[in-house]
């Protein structure tokens, strides 16, 4: 375990000596930001992070892969994978360092989002149990995005082509009620039960919720369903395990 | 392209298992001669393509070993195997006593690697990444604090010890590599191309830097450069198209591998063209031309002779022919000298495709 915490701690502070964790920390927060006053600033708004939510599920399809499209691909890039592999590091060491540290960076920018819970507080009187499921099941689904988004940089060298494909993994995940709206019957359900949970809707700027069938639903009501735990972190570990299989196959070839 | 490897894996498990099973293989250890690195029938193909075919070798404990070929010979591939990057495709590869397939951590704890492609994180600074590097082999600190110390010092590296990797030139990086490979005070040390790529300075340099480290590690080090290998290594391995073709000490080599006999003659009244027309004329002889080395050329104007290089087929008394027929002539024969061949000249032929014969 000590590897996985050596190469975590590397990477975080990587993270946080160049200027790409701040870039994409400010756009999360200045996006989300305007969903959440969008969300609250008519007369008669409830007290709510529902704007923030829909807007963070629905940008964090961009923003994770952003994160962790350099994780992998550029240490085949310039070689050094090829030190990992040769020294006394197991595959999945590596790949759960990486996730951490692109885990916790995902936890400093929505840690970062609290403000938005503090305005509620000072300004109006929020329900809490919906602030708790809702941060809750953004943390799932952050981690589940991470995964993505690190097997996606884990296929290529070229981190544009691990941002492009985590970023087109998880909007096929996202859109993908499309095709079950389509089909009818065991395949339907399949599909429905494979929903991400963001929805094109916020960006009409009118309803500011995540999809209706989706995974995120629940959480967003303050609901907190094991299902959706389940799939979450399901998710997450699946592709944790198909990185930590590409990274494997590499040596065969 | 995903399907076929996972094929290749799924077809390759059977023996993987056998080989987790079985006992790890340890080298005799009496000391003297510890085998440091065996490799047995070993292949690599990618895909249906070969890179490495049925390689056999061994290295003993302390030995210095050049690994020689021209580019795509399969050198990288060899070591890839040896230092458990790759497995092989056939046959086996054992490493400081253990498996590279079943015991892959073990044998990649006791070695030390230079890749092609010198792997640096360029936003680190020299210390932090060697600290890294230290931390990833499981070294404790204090032992990290005292090999860093140590290796900076050994690579020359002591007044870049706090600059970042990107801001090194390439022969300082290259030492960055080295002291990375060295800092685990690993048993065998692993150099694919050390000094490729960076400037002839740097590269004097870093060769006197590997020959040091000759004296304290069992080395293999690859390269396309003959000089480089004869002047460091006391014994060469010549690869070609995925095949070892020479396994020998470089001044055996020359002898052990000669396809043809030279011979430098310089005598003194005939024109040069004459000459060399009647050396062409004698039957083992293969080619003969005239001697352009400028010291040559110099004597030759100085003393009014005229020197020419001949080629022979091997074990023909070459020098007793020539000096007949050059005594028969009736010219003053002032030199006739047997020229040793370059490594440079056996490596062509070793791996040159045609056969004299």
């Amino acid at each position: 375990m000590g590897n996985v915490w050596t190469i975590a701690a590397k990477e975080i502070r990587t993270y946080f000596a160049s200027p790409m964790a701040y870039v994409v920390a400010a756009a999360f927060l200045a996006i989300t930001g305007f969903f959440f006053v969008a969300s609250v600033s008519d007369a008669f708004s409830e007290a709510t992070i529902r704007g923030f939510l829909a807007g963070a599920v629905f940008f964090m399809i961009f923003l994770s892969p952003a994160i962790t499209m350099r994780l992998l691909a550029e240490e085949q890039k310039i070689g050094t994978l090829e030190l990992l592999l040769t020294s006394p590091v197991r595959e999945y060491e590596i790949v759960a360092g990486k996730f951490i540290a692109a885990f916790v960076t995902v936890l400093v920018m929505l840690a970062l989002s609290l403000y938005f819970v503090l305005l509620l507080f000072v300004y109006g009187v929020p329900d809490v149990g919906p602030l708790l499921t809702g941060y809750f099941g953004l943390i799932l689904y952050a981690a589940a995005t991470v995964s993505i988004g690190l097997f996606a940089s884990a296929l290529s060298p070229n981190q544009i082509v691990g941002l492009v494909v985590g970023a087109g993994i998880l909007t096929g995940l996202t859109i993908i009620d499309f095709v079950s709206d389509r089909v009818e019957g065991p395949v339907a359900t399949i599909l429905d039960s494979l929903q991400l949970g963001a929805s094109f809707t916020v960006l009409d700027l009118e309803s500011f919720a995540v999809a209706e069938s989706g995974h995120f639903a629940d959480f967003a009501r303050g609901i907190l369903s094991l299902n959706d735990v389940v799939y979450y972190v399901s998710v997450t570990a699946v592709f944790l395990l198909l990185t930590a299989l590409v990274l494997e196959t590499r040596r065969w070839r | 392209m995903i399907d076929s490897n996972v094929w290749r894996v799924a077809r390759e498990l059977p023996t993987l298992f056998n080989r987790i099973n079985a006992e790890p293989t340890i080298c005799n250890s009496n000391g003297a001669t510890l085998k440091v690195i065996k490799l047995d029938h070993m292949s690599k193909y990618y895909g249906p393509y070969p890179a490495v075919i049925d390689i056999s070798f061994e290295v003993l404990k302390g030995e210095i070993v050049g690994f020689l070929g021209p580019n795509g010979a399969g050198k990288t591939t060899t070591m890839r195997v040896l230092t458990g990057f790759t497995p092989p495709t056939h046959g086996e590869a054992v490493v400081a006593g253990y498996d590279v397939v079943s015991h892959s951590l073990d044998v990649r704890r006791h070695i030390g690697y230079l890749p092609e492609t010198v792997p640096l994180y360029l936003d680190m600074t020299v210390t932090d990444y060697l600290r890294y590097m230290g931390k990833l082999r499981g070294m404790n600190r204090a032992w990290i604090d005292e090999r860093v110390q140590a290796v900076v010092d050994v690579v020359r590296l002591g007044d870049y010890r706090n600059t970042l990797v990107g801001k090194l030139s390439k022969g300082y990086r290259q030492r960055t590599g080295i002291a990375q490979a060295i800092l685990h005070e690993p048993d065998v040390l692993i150099l694919d191309e050390p000094t490729i790529g960076i400037d002839p300075i740097q590269v004097v340099e870093t060769r006197e830097l590997i020959s040091e480290l000759g004296e304290e590690h069992t080395l293999l080090l690859s390269s396309h450069i003959l000089p480089e290998v004869s002047m460091i290594c006391r014994r060469v391995l010549v690869i070609h198209d995925g095949r070892i073709v020479a396994d020998d000490r470089p001044d055996n080599l020359s002898e052990r591998l000669q396809h043809s006999e030279r011979v430098e003659l310089t005598v003194r009244g005939p024109e040069v063209r004459q000459v060399i027309g009647e050396m062409r004329e004698l039957p083992t002889v293969i080619d003969a031309r005239r001697d352009i080395r400028a010291e040559t050329v110099a004597r030759n104007q100085r003393d009014g002779t005229v020197s020419v290089i001949v080629d022979s087929r091997p074990n023909a008394q070459v020098t007793e022919v020539i000096a007949t027929k050059v005594i028969g002539n009736g010219w003053g024969l002032a030199n006739l000298t047997p020229l040793p061949l370059t490594l440079e000249e056996i490596f062509l032929e070793l791996t040159t495709e045609e056969d004299l014969d």
